[in-house]
């Protein structure tokens, strides 16, 4: 029974990853960008969430808010500076992104301060079920699971049976061939970009009561989104799924069995599909 | 392509001036510009590998670490090592990883090669971090610093501030010089043709492959000579010195000082480090000393998105060396 | 071109002028302010020990408001480092403090790692040090050095008599779960000699990275596991949140939970239902109610209108320590021997009770067991009289 429970909680990291995952294998794929600040959207939305929690007194309303907030800060990134690095040498994107997670850091640190701060989690949802006679699962995250689920089925959606979906795919293999053919690429890309950010936003706003609001969050996360996008394939919605499980599976499982290695066999196994399959697990060749 | 250069009056009265600082210096700053002197080490080495041979590492600061925990993990725990012995080994150690890491690193390209340092950084960071091989997140001390030990005489203490300063100093020309050199020698040639056209190298006959991980090589065992001066100097390693963050950080450097030109990276360390200090003293900016790397990040935006080619680029100008160019860089890697 | 070179030497030669130049500020200004005591305050004041850095630094100047302002007749002069609780910037910012500013007294600071740091730089330099928290074992034990004071406890302190606690009460088998670095390392190892010396039979060590606090795992390991009962170390912000999680995944119920008092000193106002009814071992409780107590908790509250907690307290204590020493000599800072001799004879008349330096300069205290009722620590009985850390491998 309790590998069954593992096996949940599992799922629901893991899912969680693929939301914030989801964003940054969006943009990377699409426009070619690394962007290391995609953390920094992760706590951007986290923090957003709440703020407004404490001054509206509801996450159910605080939600909706961060999204729109974050929807219209990552349009206004974009233009004002992300497009700019698309035509830009890889290095120069590493260094403007790790420049703006300093930036986000410390406007962070300015608007909110410095301490670690919990969200409460919504009276509808905040009581657990009991599993076995020792162990109670916590609604909320199987709360998480659910959302996590519809919204990847909504990007799987979008993705693959929309129009917009079909140019996003097009984009990916060949922006310039697209771009003649005569999608609207800088729109395009500012609107998969804001939604990137969104995407990760979201998962940082419903993650807060559960992983609290702290300095420094973002970037815990970055590098395990990093070793997902790797895995799954940059560019691959399906790829950033089953990369997620399974990363979500490795942490679950090691944490418990072998914590002190489980890290170091996560970075091996990116580094090893890295020198023998680049593309990823779910990318052709 | 001609590597960019300083004239030599100004590299003689740079290096006098910094020969001369610390008898007006208060202790602290002398600390300081020991510190500033192993970044400017540290800079250099990933300017060999980012700007003269086109490798972008965001994984560099893995073998300053593993430098720095040989070190720690060589020394005997009260009394000092002998420097002899252990700046070798820490060297060694940081050429074998480079080597191995390299082996498997360097047939890949842009934004794989890129990723690929990281992933391999990030897993020797978790060795440090997580396993019993160091002292986990608390880090490891050093008690006593090397000694210098020549048929038992002594000729300099490092223990003292103003001769650590001065080692480290010697080292810093040393490495300056012995890069000049290399860049000017055939083999620097060959890594400035491969990151102009690494297609038409290898089809002229160069062993792409073997001069890459030559580069990275050397690039590696600088850092690690930076890493063990770092070990020495505050006497501490610790998990992040291996961090995606410190990677990053020392491409700042880089990119700060003007990327593929030496002084450019000596300029970039000390620059970063003396930013860092008026931007985060309280008797400058009193309360919004503590958030010093909001204009640090702005800076860095600024560079990248205004002016990339650095403070360095701006000193060529200057010097009339290059004429200005609006960032237009087209990729080179394909993606 | 020769034009261009005259400018580039003037430049350099300009640029290093006047980095000299700055370095010999600080020299007529440190003059000046001779007659101020500096204090070096490093603690941290950003992330989950946020709190912990307040507390401590109200505790502190409410001891130097109290005595007027002044020790010794002399003003005090605060430096003040963030240190984030980050053992990696631990030497060059303790640095900073020495070799920058340099103060006469460091105060700092909280996480153990950070200790260490300070630690080495303060024995360096030879620096006088008041530690109001971390309790890093080897500060008063392998590292222990004359100048090196404490006014908290030792890691091993407040869990030890715990140990005992839960044998006495029939439990056999435990699971520990703390963070990975020195503190809690140091802390699950003083519960577990107590408890196994006291009949205990064994106690199963779970880990998690500092500062981590994705503990959904490790909880659905414990309920699998099935112990007697469960001790943890955490802290700060940490703290609250394990807290929620055990009381969420229904554990609370079957598996009673144990931990060092830290787990639950300023934390109530977060957890508020979940924490309810959790013992804990520490050298401080609520509802003491000596006159000491009660007067140092009503000015406390006037002056910060928060309650205080063990870290106020704590730091309250090295305000009075620092006192004692500095009007031991009339506030000649540089009379080093005889403030440490006055240092080492102190008795302070600390809110938590009177207590006594050690032969290696840790408290020699009371620990009280604790029960939380509403949003107090209330105190339930002594758990351990006078308790002195062991010390190992300290040659002072």
């Amino acid at each position: 029974m309790f590998y069954l429970i593992q096996l949940l909680n599992a799922v629901q990291y893991g899912l969680l990853l693929f939301l914030l995952a989801s964003g940054l294998t969006l943009i990377f794929g699409i426009m070619g960008v690394i962007n290391l600040a995609h953390g920094s959207f992760y706590m951007i939305g986290a923090y957003l969430a709440y703020w407004f929690a404490k001054l509206t007194g509801s996450l159910w309303l605080a939600i909706p808010i961060g999204i729109v907030i974050a929807f219209a800060i990552g349009l206004l990134l974009e233009t004002a500076i992300f497009s700019r690095l698309y035509k830009r040498d890889h290095l120069y994107q590493v260094l403007l992104t790790f420049g703006l997670i300093l930036i986000f850091e410390e406007l962070r640190s300015i608007l909110f301060g410095d301490e670690v701060h919990g969200v409460a989690i919504p009276a509808l949802l905040d009581y657990s079920i009991p599993l076995t006679d020792t162990l109670s699962y916590p609604v909320y995250r199987l709360f998480i699971t659910a959302v996590c689920l519809a919204v990847a089925g909504l990007l799987y959606f979008v993705i693959h049976k929309t129009r917009i979906g079909m140019m996003i795919r097009a984009g990916t293999s060949n922006r310039e061939m697209a771009a003649s053919l005569g999608v609207n690429i800088p729109l395009l890309f500012a609107l998969v970009f804001a939604v990137g950010m969104c995407l990760a936003a979201f998962a940082g706003a419903i993650a807060a009561p559960i992983s609290s609001v702290f300095p420094g969050m973002g970037n815990q996360i970055l590098i395990i989104c990093f070793v997902v996008v790797v895995i799954g394939g940059i560019g691959s919605i399906n790829g950033a799924m089953i990369a997620s499980l399974a990363i979500g599976f490795a942490d679950t499982v090691g944490k418990v069995i072998a914590a002190e290695y489980s890290a170091i066999a996560v970075y091996l196994v990116m580094a090893l599909i890295l020198l023998w399959r680049p593309q990823g697990i779910a990318n052709k060749a | 392509m001609i590597p960019i250069t300083l004239p030599r009056t100004v590299l003689i009265a740079v290096g006098l001036a910094a020969a001369l600082f610390p008898l007006i210096g208060a202790t602290f700053y002398i600390q300081l510009g020991a510190k500033i002197m192993i970044m400017a080490i540290f800079a250099l080495s990933l300017d060999l590998l980012v700007g003269h041979t086109g490798l972008v590492s965001l994984g560099h600061a893995a073998y300053f670490g593993v430098a720095a925990y040989a070190l720690a993990l060589i020394s005997p725990k009260y009394e000092a090592a002998n420097l002899w012995l252990t700046l070798p080994a820490a060297m060694v150690v940081a050429a074998l990883t480079a080597l191995i890491i390299g082996f498997f690193v360097v047939r890949t390209a842009g934004v794989y090669f890129i990723m690929v340092t990281l992933a391999f950084a990030q897993m020797l960071y978790s060795v440090f971090h997580d396993t019993k091989l160091g002292g986990g997140s608390d880090g490891i001390y050093i008690y006593v610093r090397p000694e210098l030990i020549i048929a038992g005489f002594k000729p300099l203490d490092l223990e003292n501030p103003v001769q650590f300063y001065y080692f480290t100093l010697i080292l810093l020309v040393f490495v300056y010089a012995f890069l000049h050199r290399v860049l000017h020698a055939p083999f620097g040639r060959a890594l400035a043709g491969i990151r102009l056209n690494e297609q038409r190298m290898r089809s002229i006959g160069f062993s792409v492959f073997a001069y890459k991980l030559g580069a990275f090589v050397l690039a590696g065992v600088l850092a690690g000579l930076a890493g063990y001066l770092a070990a020495c100097q505050f006497g501490f390693v610790n998990p992040d010195i291996l961090a995606w963050q410190q990677s990053g950080l020392v491409l700042m450097m880089v990119i700060l000082g003007g990327m593929g030109r030496l002084h450019g990276a000596v300029l970039g360390a000390f620059s970063y480090v003396l930013l860092q200090e008026i931007f985060s003293a309280p008797a400058l900016l009193g309360a919004y000393a503590k958030h010093w790397q909001l204009g640090m990040g702005g800076l860095i935006v600024m560079i990248v998105l205004v002016f990339p080619h650095g403070i360095g680029g701006f000193l060529d100008i200057a010097l009339r060396r290059i004429s200005y160019r609006r960032p237009s860089g087209a990729r080179t890697d394909g993606t | 071109m020769k034009l261009n070179h005259n400018i580039n030497r003037r430049k350099f030669l300009t640029a290093t002028a006047l980095l000299g130049g700055s370095a010999l500020l600080p020299k007529p200004f440190a003059f000046v302010q001779a007659q101020k005591v500096r204090v070096g305050m490093m603690l941290p004041y950003t992330g989950t020990y946020a709190q912990l850095g307040t507390a401590i630094t109200n505790g502190f100047k409410l001891a130097i408001a109290e005595r007027g302002g002044k020790l010794g007749g002399r003003e005090l002069e605060y430096f003040t480092v963030d240190d984030e609780a980050e053992p990696a910037k631990a030497p060059e910012n303790t640095n900073k403090l020495v070799q920058r500013d340099k103060v006469d007294v460091l105060v700092g600071t909280v996480h153990s790692g950070v200790q260490m740091g300070m630690v080495k730089i303060a024995k360096e330099n030879n620096t006088l040090m008041i530690i109001p928290n971390a309790g890093l074992d080897a500060a008063t034990g392998a590292l222990c050095s004359p100048n090196i004071f404490r006014t908290s406890f030792s890691n091993w302190q407040p869990s030890y008599p715990m140990g005992k606690v839960l044998a006495d009460r029939g439990i056999r088998n435990v699971v520990s779960l703390a963070w990975k670095y020195g503190a809690g390392e140091e802390a699950v190892a003083g519960f577990t000699e107590g408890f196994i010396k006291a009949g205990g039979k064994s106690v199963r060590g779970l880990w998690i990275p500092f500062p981590n606090v994705e503990f959904q795992a490790l909880l659905t390991e414990i309920a699998s596991i099935k112990p007697d009962a469960v001790f943890v170390f955490f802290a700060g912000g940490g703290a609250a949140k394990f807290i929620k999680d055990y009381a969420a995944a229904g554990l609370r119920k079957n598996i009673p939970l144990f931990g060092s008092g830290f787990l639950t000193d300023g934390v109530l106002d977060a957890t508020e239902e979940a924490a309810q009814g959790l013992e804990t071992t520490l050298h401080y409780a609520d509802g003491l109610n000596t006159k000491r107590d009660r007067d140092f908790r009503s000015a406390y509250y006037k002056a910060y209108t928060f309650a205080p907690d063990v870290y106020a307290v704590q730091g309250y204590d090295a305000g009075l320590l620092l006192a004692t020493g500095l009007d031991a000599v009339k506030g000649d800072i540089s009379k080093r021997k005889e403030i440490i001799a006055a240092m080492e004879k102190a008795k302070i008349d600390s809110p938590r009770g009177a207590w006594t330096m050690s032969k290696v300069h840790n408290p020699i205290q009371d620990i009280y067991l604790r029960k939380v009722i509403a949003r107090e620590n209330k105190f339930v009985s002594v758990a351990h009289k006078a308790l002195a850390d062991p010390a190992r491998g300290c040659k002072m």
